[in-house]
Order: structure tokens, then sequence, then C-alpha cells
């Protein structure tokens, strides 16, 4: 009970923390109609969260809610892959790092539908339809940005090269991954690793982007060694729960 | 038809509630009104994005979080309905955000006041999208077509936001004891700006006539706050949090309840640009639309390239 716990928790973290970051772009994006649907993805991720949360307060007992998780674990305890805290920057790294995240996203999720494990099997199927949407959304963009003028090209180039090393983390595994994947309640990482890297590679290709020639991969995100963007952003996400601990809000 | 007659038929149609539509003929002054209207109302959305944006990050649940963030989206919405509405009269957006970068373009003053603490953006649901409601209900019914079709759709989330707000201030009021101070502090912070939200008094208000005769308007500023008035003052009893103004108290005679002067010189010298957040709103609007330039641009080269392609191919 307790692994499971751990795995549906870490399946919240990157969707939550990836939801926060997008939360900072609202009202500030570059056209009123993407300050919009960035919103919505920010939403549905975080409705995501919100979800594996409640189901993995469920699995602790003990009287936890999905905000002590959210909001009240201190930062090792995340398990996000870096990539989902890494600072939005411009608006095109923004799109990027959700095109990363967005591609294994989709051919994650497509396969824990199959999950043995019926709570998460009905939250992929919920969500895939989403993201099926988000990731037609950052790969449009990713295009558009990269083949659009020479500006955008170049911006989007350097942004590419910046946040390359932080995409082997999906396919990293561990442990937990693989005691959950023999329990059939998780997917092999491996299966989805060709579809979610042809997918990119045909995406940065029509974007006219050159995929990095380094294959140095960072990692630490799902044991809890985090970037150094990763305190400020949980001091701001966790303001509420420091300076009035034990309210109902 | 000469103008005279062209106007006499204008007005008979207002008079007897039929929508003027963009291709009708309509008088000079009556666009002019509108477009100044409704580019400021779409501002005012946008604007307002801001100080709500403002604790998005920082919302104290998930729940709490997926609530104003979907709120302040919708205001991005209504933004949109606006603008649209606006161009149906000739006046493109991007002309009315560059009039609104300047600062030559006017919002709601209320936007310029600071989010401070997390019982701000209960009271800004509840008093602020509550006066909202109270102007905008009315323009449901304005004479022009597309407006008041924006106003059904705008109106209906309002409401919703309204009742969020409330419902963010009535937690607090059921919480600890720091809750209810941060409740208290809010509302008198909100509860003065947020009259003011009406604008000036008939008297001052001296477009107000002609406005009403268009059928753009149909209740003066001074009626829609006094309705205002009479509804907060039951809601905050609910809220089990003073209003901040001693004079308030129910008049038999009138029916409604009084109230103590409002502060003018505040409002105007807000209006004026000098309240405690107008130039961080404007520079924040700024900055988001110089950065996003190359990503407009980018979007309209690969468009135009994406014509060329498909021609080529089609040839
Ligand atoms: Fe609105
Ligand atoms: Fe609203």
């Amino acid at each position: 009970m307790e692994q499971k716990f751990q795995y549906v928790q870490r399946l919240a973290d990157a969707p939550l923390i990836l939801g926060q970051r997008l939360c900072e772009w609202c009202g500030h994006g570059p056209i009123l109609e993407q300050d919009i649907a960035l919103s919505n993805i920010a939403l549905d991720l975080l409705g995501l969260a919100r979800n594996l949360l409640q189901y993995a307060a469920e699995l602790k007992g003990e009287g936890i809610s999905e905000d002590d998780l959210a909001f009240s674990r201190p930062e090792k305890e995340y398990q996000n892959f870096l990539l989902c805290e890494l600072e939005n920057g411009h608006w095109g790294k923004t799109i990027l790092r959700q095109f990363f995240f967005d591609s294994f996203h989709y051919f994650f999720l497509n396969e824990l539908k199959n999950s043995k494990d019926d709570r998460l099997k009905a939250i992929a199927e919920k969500s895939l339809k989403e993201v099926t949407y988000h990731l037609r959304f950052s790969s449009e963009w990713v295009i558009r940005l990269g083949d659009g003028t020479e500006e955008s090209h170049a911006k989007m180039q350097e942004a590419l090269n910046e946040i390359w090393p932080f995409t082997g983390e999906f396919f990293q595994v561990d442990e937990l991954d693989l005691l959950m994947e023999k329990q059939g309640v998780a997917p092999n990482l491996n299966s989805i690793q060709k579809s979610v890297q042809q997918r990119v590679a045909e995406i940065l290709t029509q974007a006219t982007l050159e995929i990095p020639e380094g294959t140095w991969m960072q990692k630490g995100g799902k044991s809890g060694v985090h970037t150094e963007a990763m305190g400020f952003l949980l001091a701001e996400m966790q303001f509420m729960q420091r300076a009035y601990p034990n309210m109902q809000w | 038809m000469t103008t005279a007659s062209l106007e006499a038929k204008f007005q008979e149609k207002v008079d007897q509630e039929v929508k003027i539509e963009p291709r009708d003929w309509m008088p000079d002054a009556y666009r002019k009104t509108l477009v100044r209207q409704i580019s400021q109302h779409a501002h005012s959305e946008i604007i307002g994005m801001l100080p709500e944006g403002n604790w998005i990050t920082r919302a104290p649940s998930l729940r709490r979080k997926l609530g104003l963030l979907a709120k302040v989206q919708d205001e991005a919405g209504h933004g949109l309905y606006l603008y649209s509405a606006c161009e149906t009269l000739g006046v493109e957006r991007e002309d009315l955000f560059e009039q609104l970068n300047e600062g030559t373009a006017k919002y709601s003053s209320i936007f310029n006041y600071p989010t401070l603490t997390w019982a701000d953006i209960g009271s800004i649901g509840w008093l602020v999208d509550g006066a909202a409601i109270m102007n905008q209900v009315p323009l449901c019914r304005c004479s022009y077509g597309p407006y008041a079709r924006a106003m059904v759709r705008v109106c209906k989330e309002e409401s919703f936001h309204q009742r969020q707000g409330f419902e963010i201030l009535l937690t607090l009021s059921k919480g600890t004891d720091e809750q209810k101070a941060m409740l208290q502090e809010s509302v008198n912070r909100w509860w003065w700006p947020s009259l003011m939200m009406f604008g000036p008094n008939d008297a001052e208000s001296p477009n107000s006539a002609k406005s009403m005769k268009w059928k753009i308007k149909r209740f003066t500023n001074d009626d829609l706050r006094q309705k205002f008035v009479d509804v907060c003052y039951e809601q905050a009893k609910l809220l089990n949090v003073t209003l901040p103004d001693p004079d308030l108290k129910w008049n038999e005679e009138r029916g409604h309840f009084d109230f103590g002067p409002i502060d003018w010189s505040e409002f105007w010298d807000v209006v004026k640009g000098n309240g405690p957040c107008n130039s961080q709103r404007l520079a924040a609007r700024n900055k988001a639309h110089a950065e996003g330039e190359w990503v407009r641009e980018a979007a309209i080269a690969f468009a135009e390239k994406n014509k060329q392609r498909n021609i080529a191919k089609a040839s």
C-alpha cells in the first residue's frame, strides 16, 4: 500500500508542479487567445494532480488530505521530473517545455489506461482526452515558432539546447517503477520511449530545429533532488500553509 | 434621407426596443459612446486579471487554485467578447491595446488597488464582481445588439464569480481569529473603492442622459450604487463583517440604506493615474505586449509561409 501511495503521489507531482508554473503566465501571455489556452492546460494538469492526490490521500489514510500532500511536503519529497519545475523563460521556452512533457505524457497515459488499478485506469482515460489536445497545441506552436521568423527560430533553438538535457528523465526507471510494473499498475517506460522520441523528432524536424548532439541527461527529480528553481517555486506555492498553518480555506 | 430623419428613425427603433445591429445606420456620437464604453469595459477585464492573477500561484488549496485560475481565465474571455463587440463597430483590438498600453485608454479604477492578502480574492469576488453585476445586468438589454449579447454571457459568469468570492469570505468568517481579522481588514479596504465603481454622482455625470436616451444605460449611477449598498448590507451580516461606514443605516422613509459621503478626491486621483498600482498595472501590460511581439510576428510569418507552400502545392 505504501508503495502504491508513493507511486500515485509521484504521478501527481509532475502535473502539479508544471501546472503551478503555467499559472504564472495567466494574464501575461503574448496573445489573449493563447493566454486562455495555456490557462486551460494548467487547469487540466492541476485537475489531474488533484484527482491523483485524492487517490493518494485515500491510500495513505491517517486523515491526510489532498492539500496536505500538495502543499505541506518538504522539497525532497516532491518527485516531479526536473523539466516541470524549470523556470518559464520566454513564451517559446514554456511551449517547448510543454511539448516535451506532453509528448511523454500522451504516450504514458495511453499505456496507463491499461493499468490493473481501476482508479488509475479511469484517471488516465479522462486525462488522455485532455492531453491529446495539449500535445496538439504545443506541437503546433513549436512548429510555428521554430519555422516562423529568424528571431523566433533562434530563440527556439536556444531554448531547445537549454531544455534538452532535462528530457531524459522520463525514461529513467527506478525500483518503484519496476515494482509497480510487475504488479500491472504502471506501464513499462522502455516500451513508450521509442514512440515519444519519434514524435519529438518528427515535430522538431518540422519546426526546423536541431536536436542537440549531447547525450548527457539531467536526473534527480524522481528521487527528490531538485534544481535551484524548486525552492522558490515551493516558497510561493506553500506560502499560505507556512504563514498560516493548519487552517481551512 | 436626411441625417435628421435617419436619426429620428434610429431613435424610434431604440424606443421600441429593436436592437441596433452593426450594419444599421447609427449616429456618430452613439458609435463613439459605444466604442468608448465597450473598450473601457474590455480593458477592465484584461487589467482585472492582474490583481487576482497575483494570487493564483499562492492560492491556499488545490480547489481554490483551480477556482481562481478558472475565474481569471473567464475574465480574459470577457475581454475577448468585448473586443469582438468593438470590432463590429470598426475598431481593431490591436489599436485598442495600443491605447491601453500608452495609458490613454481608461479602465475601471478598482483594479489599481492592490491584492495584499488571500481575503482580497474573496472581497474582489464579492464586492467587485458584485458591483460589476449590478452595472452589467441592465446592459444585457442594451440597444446595441452585439454588446447586449456579449453581456448575457459575461453576466452568467460574473454571478458565478460573485458566489465564489462570497464563499471564500464565508469560509474565513468561520475560521480562526486570524482569518476573521484578515476578512475584516480586506473588506475595510475594498468597500469604498467598490462604491466608486458606479462612477460619479448623477449630477456630475454629463454623458448619462444621452446614454439613457439611447438605451445604452438603463439606470443612473446613483440608483445602481444604492441598490448595491442595500444588497451588501444583508450579505455583510451573513459574513459577520462590519462595513466601514459609521453612517450606514436603514432609512424607513426612503426604503433604502443611507450611507456616508464618498471621497471623490481619491476617486479622481486614481482615475488620473495616482492610485496605488496604476503604474504597475500598465507596466505589466506593456511588458507582456512587448515580450510577446516576437511570438505574434512569428505566428504571422509562419501563416504566410504556409499559405505560399499551399499555393505551390496546389499548382
Ligand atoms: Fe469579467
Ligand atoms: Fe468576474
